[in-house]
């Protein structure tokens, strides 16, 4: 018995060591960490696996779930650590930088001129697709957190237009307590709970204040009036939540306001995919609208496959893979399951709900009138450390634990401490 | 010992039994009310548990979500459920649990019937070694593993394993070789009998009780462990642990609890198994040696 | 390789060198498990320990810096939240599953018929990780979806039960749920303890006509005493390295209300791009371990020499 086990040990490491060996020679696969995996999202990348093995490429899956991209970034850190990186990585922003620097990503350069990807990509994306200049990802699609989604027959019997300031908002938020509803379902997530705070921040400053404070995280700004009323209003909309909010996940509030339980929930625009599953109509069961008082803007955060560094005879399957993930017709069968939009911008947009419609043409609005801006909450306007240091201050300050005054003290702080 | 005295009227020793059984019945129930709720949860459909009452039982019990977790419920782009990954459990539980045991037993035995200088230093370190955060390591761990080639694999988990369960398994064969007469071991050495012979011949026959202490304890350790798993075996190699928590934790989509906990009953009946079946043993082994120290 | 031992050699000098083999013999057995423990605990706590003096983020960094990572520790409300935590949630879960754990020991003690079926029943929640039990014990514990829901369905409207959503009392639904899982296994030990007690003790004190409640108070429970240490150091033990738990229950909130130095370091070294701080906070809580550890192990190992 021992010496069989052992001997499977020994066979086993000699298999490893083996395969390790043999990673010079062709490898015709691609390993690709993510955490993708469930629902529509497992479903869409599947489009990506299926044309990537229709040109004999074997597609090995990573997924790793849970903490919000956490418990994979674990993986990749303990992979990269042992020099056996994988071939892609679904990653946000600022990591993509973290990463970058240590010197251990791919270069997309050669394939990037060929297909002529900086015309297509917007230009804030790029900030975040290449490092010194270097093609390192290929971006999947653009995410928008400033959204707000409403249940339909609630807006109906509430009667008024779409809130253009928070005022309106809170307006149509006292109807919907009226009509013996939760008015705003939230899930009480650190991320969460900063996914609604940076849309305020950008309600009550505008673009320039939200640059300011968050962007640029100056000290001042961070302790000043506006920010103040930014940590008010927080307050006051927590007021419309109902009292179980703690803890839960988006996708449960999400389903709060399709059931018809609650009014409406501010949240990022992969929370359409919700209401598509449920098999509700955009602009009749239920309504999707910019978060009030943020028109004109659009806070972003773009998920991207990282190529890493692998072998010679790795390369052709990651060059073809980051091919594939530009692939027009990926980035539309993806994003019209996904809620997002594609990253490239020269897509046309008829495959697309209204939703997504109003979504790609803001984006480029955007893009265009220099109102495009990085999302905190999804790490696309500070690195880990400092938007984690965000996320204290705010998730405390939002449950109670701290006052706003202890807050506004806080805040530039604790992020001082973190840079 | 039992404290039944004869002192005692009979009437209120009735009255005693009537606590003592009542107290013991409402604790069991209480304890298993977790368990009780993911088992009627998996039988039930969506619809009636999110309308229904949690505790309720199932009106139309069905296995499907169990066909479902088991073979084709989706976890990232491969939907064949978990039984692959129950599969690279069991492939790892087992050399895991074999190595370490055989060499807490050696090691148990040289510490106690072997003993040389420093020998209390040698197994303070292997006892303090228990008590590292396993989070502290991953990153060192993961570069020795690079350097081993073992990096996401099963053998690298199996080495990982081995190595921090080693002090425990150490643990409690030193306790219970400690009490084992020192004169049988004379005995056999006047006779000639060797080192590995005098283990082999005279302490391994009278290890049962141990053996299943520190099989269990390790089986349900390594079959639970979800951060060395998720660090060094993520993918196809992935432990059951990984898979579930990719299945439940899933951020989007309509959560199928049904699903979610047919597949943590399955994750979970490994270990609920050896705990009913070697439970017995298990506060006989304990009896034995293990509570000593 | 060729034979040079020539066939003189004396047989006395054959019967040393296999008696030395033999005498090395038991070293050389424990010497593979030794030497992993060294290297894989011992080298990578000093690992840490140097990386704790880096300025290390993402990954590490071999540039020494000083005390700049114990400063921003200490520095951190979330570190201390954390130790706080620590304290009432390690305190409150030794102190119940040991009260707990010979409660059930005692009743089950007492002669009882379907023991067989009882004892598992109370020592399943082990076998389970919060991975498993983890999503059952969050909807159990939510108000709005679990008890506190099922209790007013039932008709008892007045239930109320929103520990898991209070900042000030949701570290306590982290004790339920952690009492729930160890609780059993502190049984399992007591039970050991209790049958091992020589029944002659129990009879004489019987026969001096002292009450089940003093034999109980005056002669088993101090007997009990090495179960009782076993108990607080597997206790301390899972207490300090309790993750999972929090983790399934609340991921550290509300807010940083169930925050433990487990998870801060996890998620200071992992999610938060500071792996010298969460060096720094792995270091203080393995002088922690320490300080609790060696005194004990000290006067356990001197004890046996007597």
């Amino acid at each position: 018995m021992t010496i069989r086990m052992i001997a499977k040990l020994a066979a086993g490491t000699a298999l490893a060591s083996l395969a390790a060996g043999h990673a010079i020679a062709q490898d015709n696969s691609v390993e690709v960490l993510h955490w993708w995996t469930a629902g529509g999202e497992a479903a869409a990348l599947n489009v990506l696996k299926e044309n990537l093995e229709a040109q004999g490429i074997t597609w090995n899956d990573m997924p790793v779930a849970g903490g919000a991209g956490g418990n994979a970034m674990t993986a990749l850190r303990a992979r990269v650590t042992a020099g056996d990186s994988p071939t892609a990585v679904q990653m946000l922003g600022f990591d993509i930088r973290d990463w970058a620097e240590l010197g251990v990503v791919g270069n997309l350069n050669d394939l990037a001129e060929e297909e002529g990807w900086e015309a297509v990509i917007p230009a804030a994306l790029q900030d975040f697709s290449r490092y010194d200049g270097q093609w390192i990802a290929a971006p999947v699609n653009v995410h928008s957190t400033n959204w707000l989604w409403i249940n339909g027959d609630a807006f109906q019997a509430y009667g008024g237009g779409e809130p253009q300031s928070l005022d309106e908002l809170y307006a149509m938020l006292d109807a919907f307590e009226e009509q013996g509803i939760t008015p705003l379902a939230h899930g009480g997530q650190a991320w969460q709970d900063t996914t609604m705070w940076e849309n305020v921040v950008l309600a009550v400053g505008g673009i320039d204040f939200y640059r300011d404070a968050i962007i640029d995280a100056n000290a001042d700004a961070l302790s000043s009036d506006t920010m103040r009323e930014v940590f008010d209003h927080m307050t006051r909309l927590a007021g419309y939540f109902d009292p179980n909010f703690s803890g839960r996940d988006w996708n449960l509030a999400s389903a709060m306001v399709i059931e018809g339980d609650a009014g409406a929930q501010q949240m990022g625009d992969w929370a359409k995919g919700e209401f598509l599953r449920a098999d509700l109509t955009p602009g009749e069961d239920f309504m999707c609208m910019r978060f009030p008082g943020t028109q004109g803007n659009v806070l972003f955060n773009s998920d991207q496959f990282v190529m890493f560094e692998v072998g010679e005879g790795a390369r052709d399957a990651q060059l073809a893979m980051a091919s594939a993930v530009m692939d027009p017709a990926f980035q539309v069968a993806f994003n019209t399951v996904k809620g997002s939009v594609p990253a490239r911008t020269d897509i046309d947009d008829t495959e697309f709900d209204a939703c997504g419609k109003q979504g790609m043409a803001e984006l480029a609005e955007a893009a265009a009138n220099d109102t495009l801006a990085g999302s905190l909450a999804h790490g696309h306007a500070q690195p880990a450390a400092v938007q984690e240091a965000f996320f204290d201050v705010v998730t405390q300050h939002l449950n109670g634990q701290i006052s706003t005054d202890e807050a506004l003290e806080r805040l530039p702080q604790a992020i001082a401490a973190a840079q | 010992m039992s404290a039944a005295s004869p002192t005692v009227s009979p009437a209120s020793a009735r009255i005693a039994r009537f606590v003592i059984y009542g107290l013991l019945i409402l604790l069991a129930i209480v304890y298993l009310l977790p368990f009780f709720v993911m088992l009627i949860t998996s039988l039930k459909p969506l619809a009636e548990i999110r309308s229904g009452n949690m505790l309720a039982l199932p009106q139309n019990p069905s296995l499907d979500a169990w066909g479902k977790a088991w073979g084709s419920a989706c976890i990232g782009v491969t939907c064949a459920g978990i039984k692959g990954y129950f599969w690279n459990s069991i492939q790892l539980v087992v050399p895991a649990v074999t190595i370490s045991t055989i060499l807490g037993a050696l090691n148990g035995y040289v510490l106690t019937k072997w003993r040389f200088p420093g020998h209390k230093l040698v197994f303070g370190l292997m006892l303090f070694a228990c008590f590292i955060p396993f989070q502290a390591v991953l990153i060192p761990m993961a570069r020795v593993l690079g350097m081993l080639g073992l990096s996401n694999s099963t053998a690298g988990l199996v080495l990982v394993h081995v190595v921090y369960g080693l002090g425990f398994t150490t643990l409690f064969f030193r306790n219970y070789y400690e009490a084992f007469p020192d004169e049988l071991i004379r005995a056999a050495q006047m006779d000639g009998a060797g080192f590995f012979q005098i283990f082999w011949r005279i302490l391994l026959p009278s290890s049962g009780p141990i053996i299943v202490v520190t099989v269990i304890y390790q089986f349900t350790n390594i079959w639970n462990d979800f951060l060395f798993g998720v660090s060094f075996a993520s993918g196809e190699r992935a432990p059951m642990t990984v898979a579930l928590n990719n299945l439940v934790s899933s951020s989007t989509g309509v959560k199928e609890y049904n699903v979610d906990m047919a597949a943590a009953v399955y994750a979970a009946l490994p270990t609920l198994f050896v705990y009913v079946v070697a439970g017995r043993y298990f506060v006989r082994g304990l009896m034995a040696g293990a509570v000593k120290g | 390789m060729t034979l040079t031992v020539e066939p003189s050699t004396p047989v006395r000098r054959h019967a040393s060198l296999a008696d030395r083999a033999r005498a090395f013999l038991p070293k050389i057995v424990l010497a593979p498990s030794f030497a992993l423990i060294l290297f894989f605990v011992y080298g990578f706590i000093l690992w840490t320990l140097y990386l704790s003096f880096t300025n290390s983020r993402i990954l590490p960094i071999y540039e020494l810096v000083g005390f700049d990572s114990y400063v921003r520790l200490w520095s951190q409300p979330n570190w201390h939240m954390a130790i706080k935590n620590l304290a009432i949630f390690g305190s409150l879960y030794i102190f119940f599953c040991i009260a707990l754990g010979l409660l059930l020991a005692i009743l089950l003690d007492q002669r009882i018929r379907g023991e067989g079926v009882l004892r598992p029943i109370f020592l399943y929640p082990m076998a389970l990780s919060f991975i498993v039990t983890g999503t059952a014990w969050k909807w159990f514990l939510n108000p709005g979806l679990g008890l506190e829901r099922a209790m007013h369905q039932l008709g008892w409207t007045s239930f109320k039960f929103d520990w898991l959503i209070s900042t000030d009392m949701a570290i306590y639904t982290v004790v339920i749920a952690g009492v729930w899982q160890a609780s059993g296994f502190v049984m399992a030990m007591f039970l050991a303890g209790l049958r091992g007690i020589d029944g002659e003790i129990i009879k004489a004190a019987q026969i001096d006509g002292a009450s089940t409640f003093s034999i109980y108070r005056r002669i088993i429970i101090p007997l009990l005493r090495p179960a009782f240490l076993s108990a607080v150091i597997v206790l301390s033990h899972m207490a300090i390295k309790s993750y999972d738990l929090v983790i399934a229950l609340t991921g550290g909130g509300p807010g940083n209300a169930t925050e433990l130095p487990s998870t801060f370091m996890y998620s200071y070294t992992f999610t938060r791009s500071q792996m010298a701080v969460g060096s720094a906070s792995a270091v203080m809580m393995l002088m922690g371990v320490a300080a609790i550890m060696i005194p004990y192990l000290y006067s356990e190992l001197r004890e046996r020499e007597k």
